[in-house]
């Protein structure tokens, strides 16, 4: 710990601070464009400037180590002053030098009323200007669909070509020429390839990055903005949604350090305008084969008669990627009144929940992935499954002394890893300990296991799980450390799990066991199919594969639109919150079954979204604890423990299509953008 | 004026043989193996004693640098560079050297490598010296070749390797730190100080970079003796020096001289005058494009040597003096000076980046009398914004030549402003086409 004056105030700060963050700990507000917490220090913006008495020059307090500080001559603690005559000198001047050649366009700049430099230049610039030469102009280069560049506004901070060469892992943006010629591109103006561009927008502190598809739609201060969390993954990211009256215009990142610390990806910022397109805003019927639109009673009756007139053994239940647990709750609630069990919600992955909730969860939790020494990836590409957290992992392994190793298919993750194989065998030979990574995973203190959901194609995915949380439980590590993660891609598995949504057998038993009545609750990536002369109602927000194939469709609320707890795949629970109400005649989910409910005869017991999120908090106690994570108890089966895996395969891992992976992305017109774009990339690349 | 026996650089002017044997007659080479035997305290005094500066600009004591490595090598590797992007206007000293006397320089990178525990030297040659790099990598294959580098160099017992890069003809490269990313293999870039060099320097190891000039001077030190060097030139501005004399002299020349040799006697003695005489001398920027201009009237007598050119607010830099008489528009010439800097910037900091190219703009229409007398105030301004506030000196050399313009000459800039002012009409008229 290291004593320093900041501004007449004393305080401590530990050895590796810098003196801006010495300043911030004394209260003192040092403005800043290059400098990021989450970046590496740059220092070029000049824009921290403070003065340490004793030092012949300003110093950029971002880049100067409290340690490099000299103490007074009579080793009283160093002095910095952030008030001075000399930093206020500097700051006028750099903002000055930063003006003189940025266009002075903010009436039509996106980032208008929420720009650093608009910001900064208010409160330490001076209020004229004093250059009367020509401004410099910049061409504007493509980057791709996502990310609008207007070049000339760029302030050089380079703030995003840090951020996709350390945190995305492509070294796809950089600086041509020099001094003030100095430009940001892309290698020959090629569109970047990271999922997690979007971040750039937010990173730059002027409007020189601004979002493509957002371009001239709305100023900050007419957006009503909502804290929810995202569902477009099973990372649970907390995001912010930006909404003017019922329309949703942008999608922020929140920050939420265990989660995805203040990233996004792509696929969760972009997809917004799919909640727009393709939305069911009315109640179908199918009358001679054809789908036409009707009134809600009229559905409700057709329900109604059909439902009677049905057996209910022979009625099932199958639901959807991106429900919140009051939305499976309440459909649980619903058909098990309707007099039938057989309902699934697991998205095509059959876990069975009796293994324990250790066996379906991130255990490690996503922020202890800073803490893993080693990795070993099963089934799983992170870069799509959960690309933030594969960001985690990449700043992880930027740290060093972090071995990986992957079973599964050799892609491109953005870090070095080890290709023990691709199925089964080359696990059971690492079991057995024939591969040299079994060692290392051993002598590791806090090792790490990831199994995705791609190694459900390899075999039995409860065998893979039995097998290799045995192999986990045997690695010596920390207390309390549990080297066993699952990494589900859906935002409602993991509630589908906690919740009892499922059958035995999985989506493929109610394939085969082809029943008469089908309620499709927006399970369009399940791998449910409709069998031949079977009558499906479904439930959804858009028009999507379950949709065409429906006798009778009831319109629901898309994530935005209902407020909602979601459980993420280390188990926690988060709340999203409403941003905006269901188009058209389309209802709140809950309500839906609500309505239903009464109509069929057996009515649920909850008249209120209070009412129902009472009625889980009591069946569930558990999930009362926002924020928090499941509690997991560890399992004290003694059964034979499975230390080999009986079947031959191959692990599957990443998505069919990464930015087409649920119905609102595919109704979205820049994620199909974003998939073509990725597909003559991959193509070119090939 | 230095006699002759005091120099060090004897072949300077490429009359005599650059090679190894040609060196060798004229000294080098000799007694390598003894001087190292002494030991690394030893060489480390002995500059240190020699009272040398480094002669790339900054003048800082070479033998309190060379101390700053840590004393015995570590877990890193130590590296010597030595600066050969010499690339300063009106500097060309350090090519003499690796064209007429390259051995000096590569004896001087060994006894400088063991002094500082580095078993690896590399020498960064500017882009442009194409010439020069074949003779110095001839004259370190030669080295090599007569064991005088490699494993146990020179019968001394220390291994040493060196290596020429050649760079890409950047500006910013002369710059210490930017000359580390470069020869990483990055864009020239200035790092950020601290860390300095001598705890982090080439990959992250401790490094000492040195000028050519400042090298090469060692193996003289440690033959001919400290006491000899520190005796030439005045208290604290020690032994011989290259001068390089360009502009309006009869015979511009490079030349070895003691510091602190007067102006008139160094323009005098080698360089056959002003041209057109004294009187018609106007301004001498004394240490090559980044330092203040001084006036006529301050030049004479003056010693040209580090400190007292500091004191005149100027300094000796690289000591390329480059002499201007009264034909120079030294409006016009500090543009050009300005142009330069506006064009070698890196870009990577904001004061540099766009406080060059406003000073140029600035100055050129005052080189034209487009300007407002308050502009100049303004002017000055500017420079005191871009000065200090910079991640390396390039900032501050790019506002020293502006700010001695102003300091000197601002009646010259007024009488600009005001004729252009008195003849108002000087853009043609504007005739519709018809």
């Amino acid at each position: 710990m290291r004593k320093i004056v900041v501004d007449d105030i004393e305080v401590e700060v530990p050895d590796d601070y810098s003196v801006l963050q010495a300043c911030e700990e004394a209260g003192a507000e040092i403005p800043r464009f290059c400098f990021h917490e989450r970046l590496s220090v740059a220092g070029n913006c000049r824009m921290c400037l403070v003065e340490a008495k004793g030092a012949p020059k300003p110093i950029a307090s971002c880049a100067y180590g409290v340690k490099d500080l000299r103490p007074g001559p009579n080793g009283e603690p160093p002095v910095i002053e952030t008030r001075s005559d000399v930093v206020k000198k500097a700051r006028e001047g750099v903002m000055e030098f930063l003006l003189i050649n940025h266009p002075l366009d903010c009436p039509i700049c996106d980032q208008g009323g929420e720009c650093d430099l608009q910001d900064q230049a208010m409160y330490y610039g001076v209020d004229s200007s004093r250059y009367v030469e020509n401004k410099r102009a910049v061409e504007d280069k493509y980057i791709g669909p996502l990310v609008k560049t207007i070049m000339t506004r760029c302030i050089h901070c380079t703030r995003c070509v840090r951020f996709t060469t350390e945190v995305a892992g492509v070294s796809e943006l950089g600086a041509t020429g020099r001094g003030e010629d100095m430009e940001i591109t892309t290698y020959l103006e090629h569109a970047m390839t990271s999922e997690m561009q979007g971040n750039v927008i937010d990173l730059c502190p002027v409007g020189a990055l601004t979002s493509r598809p957002y371009a001239y739609q709305a100023r900050p201060w007419e957006l009503t903005k909502t804290e929810t969390i995202d569902v477009m993954d099973a990372l649970g990211s907390n995001i912010r949604v930006d909404a003017r009256g019922r329309e949703v215009l942008r999608i922020m990142p929140r920050l939420n350090e265990e989660v995805n610390e203040e990233w996004i990806s792509d696929k969760s910022r972009f997809h917004w305008d799919g909640l727009k397109a393709q939305r069911l805003d009315r109640a179908f019927i199918r009358k001679e084969g054809k789908l036409v639109p009707t009134s809600w009673n009229e559905a409700f009756e057709a329900i109604a008669t059909k439902v009677n007139a049905t057996d209910k053994s022979k009625i099932a239940g199958v639901s959807g990627n991106l429900l919140s647990l009051e939305d499976q709750f309440a459909f649980k609630a619903f058909m098990s009144n309707l007099g039938s069990n057989v309902i699934e919600g697991r998205n095509g992955v059959n876990i069975d929940p009796s293994l324990g909730r250790g066996s379906y969860l991130f255990n490690s939790t996503i922020a202890g992935i800073e803490d893993a020494d080693a990795l070993l990836l099963i089934g799983v590409n992170p870069r799509e499954d959960a690309t933030v957290l594969n960001a985690r992992i990449r700043k992880r392994w930027r740290q060093g002394e972090f071995p990986i190793a992957v079973i599964g298919d050799d892609v491109d993750l953005t870090y070095d890893f080890e290709h023990i194989g691709i199925g089964t065998d080359s696990l059971n030979d690492l079991f057995a300990g024939k591969h040299s990574f079994a060692k290392t995973l051993e002598n590791a203190k806090r090792p790490m296991i990831i199994l995705g959901e791609g190694a459900a194609q390899a075999g039995d995915i409860n065998e893979i799980i039995a097998a290799i949380s045995n192999f986990a439980a045997s690695l010596q590590g920390d207390d309390g450390w549990n080297a066993y993660n699952f990494l589900h891609r859906s935002a409602s598995s993991v509630g589908a799990l906690e919740l009892g949504l499922v059958f035995d057998g999985g989506i493929d038993a109610i394939n085969n066991a082809k029943y008469d009545f089908v309620f499709n609750y927006a399970a369009d990536d399940s791998g449910y199919e409709k069998s031949e002369g079977s009558f499906e109602v479904y439930i959804g927000s858009h028009g999507d594969k379950g949709a065409h194939s429906a006798d009778v469709i009831l319109p629901a609320a898309a994530y935005t639109e209902k407020s909602g707890l979601y459980i993420n795949t280390e188990g926690r629970v988060q709340r999203g919150l409403r941003a905006s109400f269901p188009p058209g005649e389309a209802k709140e989910d809950w309500s839906i079954f609500r309505a239903l409910s009464a109509i069929v005869g057996s009515p649920l017991s909850f008249d209120s979204f209070d009412q129902l999120r009472n009625a889980l908090y009591q069946e569930y106690a558990d999930l009362n604890q926002i924020d928090a994570l499941l509690p997991v108890v560890e399992s004290t089966e003694s059964g034979d423990k499975v230390t080999k895996i009986s079947g031959k395969g191959i692990f599957g891992s990443g998505l069919d299509s990464y930015f087409l992976s649920n119905p609102i992305c595919r109704a979205s017109a820049i994620m199909a953008d974003c998939a073509s774009l990725k597909q003559t990339t991959q193509i070119a690349a090939e | 004026m230095l006699a002759d026996e005091d120099r060090i650089f004897k072949n300077l002017y490429g009359y005599q043989d650059a090679g190894l044997k040609g060196a060798q007659a004229r000294g080098a080479w000799d007694g390598t193996a003894g001087f190292i035997k002494n030991g690394r305290d030893w060489i480390v005094e002995q500059v240190k004693a020699s009272a040398l500066r480094g002669r790339g600009g900054a003048g800082f004591p070479t033998g309190l640098k060379w101390s700053f490595m840590p004393k015995e090598e570590g877990p890193l590797p130590h590296y010597l560079v030595v600066n050969a992007d010499e690339s300063e206007p009106g500097t060309c000293k350090d090519r003499e050297i690796m064209r007429n006397d390259p051995h000096l320089l590569i004896e001087g990178c060994l006894y400088a490598a063991f002094a500082m525990a580095a078993h690896t030297g590399y020498i960064y040659i500017r882009g442009e010296y194409i010439r020069e790099r074949e003779a110095l990598q001839r004259a370190i294959d030669e080295a090599y070749d007569a064991g005088l580098l490699g494993k146990n160099a020179a019968g001394s017992g220390w291994d040493f390797d060196l290596y020429l890069s050649h760079g890409a003809g950047a500006y910013i490269c002369g710059e210490e730190t930017a000359l580390l990313e470069s020869l990483e293999g990055k864009k020239g870039q200035p790092r950020l100080k601290p860390p300095f060099p001598a705890a982090c320097g080439l990959y992250g190891c401790p490094t000492t970079i040195n000028n050519v000039e400042t090298v090469a001077v060692v193996p003289d030190i440690l033959r001919r003796g400290a006491d000899w060097f520190a005796n030439i030139g005045t208290p604290n501005n020690s032994g011989t020096k290259l001068f390089c004399i360009s502009g309006h002299v009869n015979k511009p020349c490079n030349v070895e001289e003691a510091l602190g040799i007067p102006f008139r006697e160094l323009i005098d003695t080698h360089c056959g005058g002003i041209r057109g005489g004294w009187d018609n001398l106007l301004a001498v920027i004394p240490g090559g494009s980044s330092v203040p201009c001084l006036p006529a009237e301050q030049c004479a007598d003056l010693p040209m040597d580090f400190d007292t050119l500091r004191n005149l607010k100027s300094g000796l830099g690289t000591a390329g003096v480059i002499v201007m008489d009264k034909s120079t528009d030294i409006i016009r010439a500090i543009t050009r000076i300005s142009y330069f800097y506006k064009h070698e910037s890196c870009g990577q900091c904001t004061p540099c980046r766009e406080g060059t190219g406003w000073m140029w703009r600035v100055l050129t229409r005052m080189s034209e009398g487009r300007a407002q007398k308050r502009e100049i105030d303004m002017l000055l301004e500017v420079t005191t914004q871009i000065e200090g506030h910079t991640i390396c000196a390039l900032g501050d050399a790019a506002a020293w030549p502006v700010q001695g313009l102003i300091r000197h000459f601002r009646p010259e800039i007024e009488k600009r402003i005001d004729q252009y002012a008195a003849n108002p009409h000087s853009d043609p008229v504007i005739v519709a086409a018809e």
